[in-house]
């Protein structure tokens, strides 16, 4: 069942955080709370609150599917938003190697 | 090159204190994103897919050692250690924190660098030819010119609120390397029959989602007029710029819609009117100590052709082949341009940790008078080479992995950032070039297929130049799955073309594989010594079309 999650940046860092069930904010998809269509204004509302309360900048809300360890972003572009670059720079950024992008030649 | 003054460090010491007094009344809460946001993006500060990013000004592609080396400890202080160079020869950081960037950009100003219109509706970053002052085909070095625009159009009140971003390139050369007939404003400099030098300016050039060659309004303007016109075309797109929709804003479609001559016309009235009113003056005192900032470095006699740079050349065709392809002929004997290949094989187009930039920095003090250049390309350059040093800075560039012998061949790709960073993006870049690269490792082959370009955008707004690659190739999303529309015959030299639709986009599974095909055919029709750009000319796109779309 697709329901959607509340995710923005931070403001003090930019970093791409996503609500938690406790109304809080985590760096961690996993973490996000998922809601379903009637739930979902009302996550969105508190993301907004948040943006008005200077925590976080643009909230906003994304398609997610549940899965084994957490929502997972439906979108391609949402799915690299939370788990970071598909490609890594040899020397200075490694990519987590569990990125699941879509299979390649 | 052009160092600051008392002048230019008060201004920017200036700017960095208001930055930090609105970055702490943000985090305060004083200020809300909607009032913030202009504000950061004045000095480069974009929020990005990830986090913040910070674009930084590399004027006309010119840096020092010491910058470098600043950019270097920046991206590992306050970034994750490395940096993105750009198509406009500026660098970008991909992960700054804003409770950072006030110190950023004070550590940034104490190098006299900034990131001053990266952003905004107004004059970015001019960018120039980057063998300016060193090329062997140049009438004259348009970096002084170049540093003249740049400080016109700094805070240049009349051009702050334009329709659209502005772009201007400068180019001295014969050949184009500046790419000027895809900016907003293409000037090349020129001689009139009695020797004088002066500018051809071309006006409405762009990619983005309307491709257009710009067109020339003044086959010569005498250098003395170059304000008082450039003001006049401002002027002209100020008042007449389609301020109603953001995607025909740019002075490229004013341009196509009144046409060159009209255009020319209405510059040329209000520049009479300008002339009239006194005119732009250019202190020619103030000329005369930019001009100094430029004087050529007094150059320590160097052989041609050093007999130990020649054996070496005979004894190692690996150097042999280096130096026939990352190198260019400068002006002065006994000295060459080199060319430091940030596209090594399994790296993103462009990056550079900071390792490498200390490591460059390092070669550019040791071989190259402590300057360094940046090439719309993404490539970085070191300008002031012995002839006789090159086998030594062949070895540390080979050591930091920068000295693949791709320069202008197939994997020497441009790529804008894409959807791995991008927040615009429909589709990534930099695997498509990563895959393509390590198709096309074998460098026998890779100099085999000879002179090669491939340009890839992430979206429309192709800050990868795909139009103007001999292939492009524009990311785009088909129903969740990212695809990839090709273009063919491409130039963004002095014969600049827009690349032509091939047809259907090709799947990301596909498309490296859709390329190789293409690839065979040039090599099985081209006639002797004809590049890919020469053969496409000449059979059009039919035969390419039929591999890329043969079953695989």
């Amino acid at each position: 069942m697709t329901g959607q999650i509340v995710t923005a940046n931070r403001l003090t860092d930019g970093v791409v955080v996503f609500l938690t069930p406790a109304a809080g904010w985590s760096d961690a998809v996993a973490e996000a709370a998922l809601f379903d269509t009637a739930s979902a204004a009302e996550g969105l509302a508190k993301g907004q609150a948040d943006v008005a309360r200077h925590i976080v900048v643009g909230a906003y809300l994304v398609d997610a599917e549940p899965g084994p360890a957490g929502p997972v972003p439906v979108e391609f572009r949402e799915r690299i938003r939370a788990r970071g670059p598909t490609v890594g720079v040899r020397g200075a950024f490694d990519v987590p190697a569990a990125f699941d992008a879509p299979a390649e030649v | 090159m052009y160092r600051y003054d008392d002048f230019d460090r008060a201004f920017l010491e200036e700017r960095v204190a208001q930055f930090r007094d609105q970055v702490a009344r943000r985090l305060a809460g004083d200020l809300n994103e909607d009032e913030f946001k202009p504000l950061r993006l004045m000095n480069g500060l974009y929020l990005q897919l990830h986090a913040y990013m910070l674009r930084i000004a590399i004027p006309y592609g010119t840096l020092s050692s010491l910058q470098m080396r600043r950019l270097a400890e920046v991206a590992q202080r306050w970034d994750r250690g490395y940096g993105h160079f750009t198509t406009r020869q500026n660098i970008q950081l991909n992960w700054i924190r804003l409770e950072d960037a006030p110190d950023i950009i004070a550590a940034l100003a104490e190098v006299d660098m900034h990131g001053i219109q990266t952003s905004g509706n107004c004059i970015r970053n001019v960018t120039a030819d980057q063998y300016a002052g060193v090329a062997a085909d140049e009438i004259e070095d348009p970096r002084i010119w170049a540093e003249i625009l740049r400080q016109w159009s700094t805070n240049h009140p009349e051009f702050s609120f334009l329709p659209r971003k502005f772009k201007i390139a400068v180019t001295g050369a014969e050949l184009d390397r500046a790419a000027i007939r895809v900016h907003d404003i293409g000037l090349r400099m020129c001689r009139a029959p009695d020797g004088s030098t002066g500018f051809e300016v071309v006006v409405g050039g762009g990619l983005g989602r309307t491709p257009l060659i710009g067109k020339t309004i003044r086959d010569f303007l005498p250098k003395d007029d170059l304000l008082g016109y450039l003001e006049a075309v401002m002027r002209v797109y100020n008042a007449l710029g389609r301020r109603d929709n953001l995607y025909k804003a740019r002075v490229k479609i004013l341009v196509h819609d009144i046409g060159a001559e009209r255009m020319a016309a209405m510059v040329d009235e209000e520049f009479q009117a300008i002339q009239a009113e006194g005119g732009v003056a250019l202190d020619p005192v103030l000329v005369a100590r930019i001009q100094d900032h430029f004087a050529p470095p007094a150059y320590a006699p160097a052989p041609e052709g050093p007999p130990e740079v020649l054996a070496l050349e005979r004894a190692d065709p690996a150097f042999a082949r280096w130096r026939a392809t990352n190198t260019a002929a400068h002006r002065e004997p006994g000295y060459v341009i080199v060319n430091l290949s940030l596209k090594p094989h399994g790296r993103p187009p462009g990056d550079a940790t900071s390792g490498e930039m200390r490591a460059v920095a390092d070669m550019a003090d040791r071989w190259s008078l402590g300057e360094i250049r940046v090439a719309h390309e993404q490539n970085l350059v070191l300008p002031h080479v012995r002839q006789a040093d090159l086998p030594d800075l062949w070895r540390a560039a080979a050591a930091i992995g920068f000295a693949t012998p791709n320069i202008g061949h197939l994997t020497d790709i441009i790529a804008c950032p894409g959807m791995d960073y991008c927040a615009l993006a429909t589709a990534r870049s930099i695997p498509i070039a990563e895959r393509l690269a390590d198709r096309f490792k074998n460098l026998d082959r890779l100099h085999d297929i000879g002179p090669f370009r491939i340009n890839i955008s992430g979206c429309i707004n192709a800050c990868g130049h795909h139009h103007v690659g001999h292939v492009g190739l524009l990311g785009v999303d088909k129903n969740g799955e990212e695809f990839y529309q090709i273009t063919l015959g491409g130039s963004a030299e002095e014969d600049t073309a827009i690349g032509r639709i091939v047809g259907p986009a090709v799947s990301s599974a596909d498309v490296v594989d859709a390329i190789e095909r293409l690839v065979e055919t040039y090599v099985d029709i081209r006639e002797a010594g004809e590049t890919f750009l020469e053969t496409c000319r000449r059979v059009g796109n039919a035969p390419f079309k039929e591999s890329i779309y043969a079953a695989a």
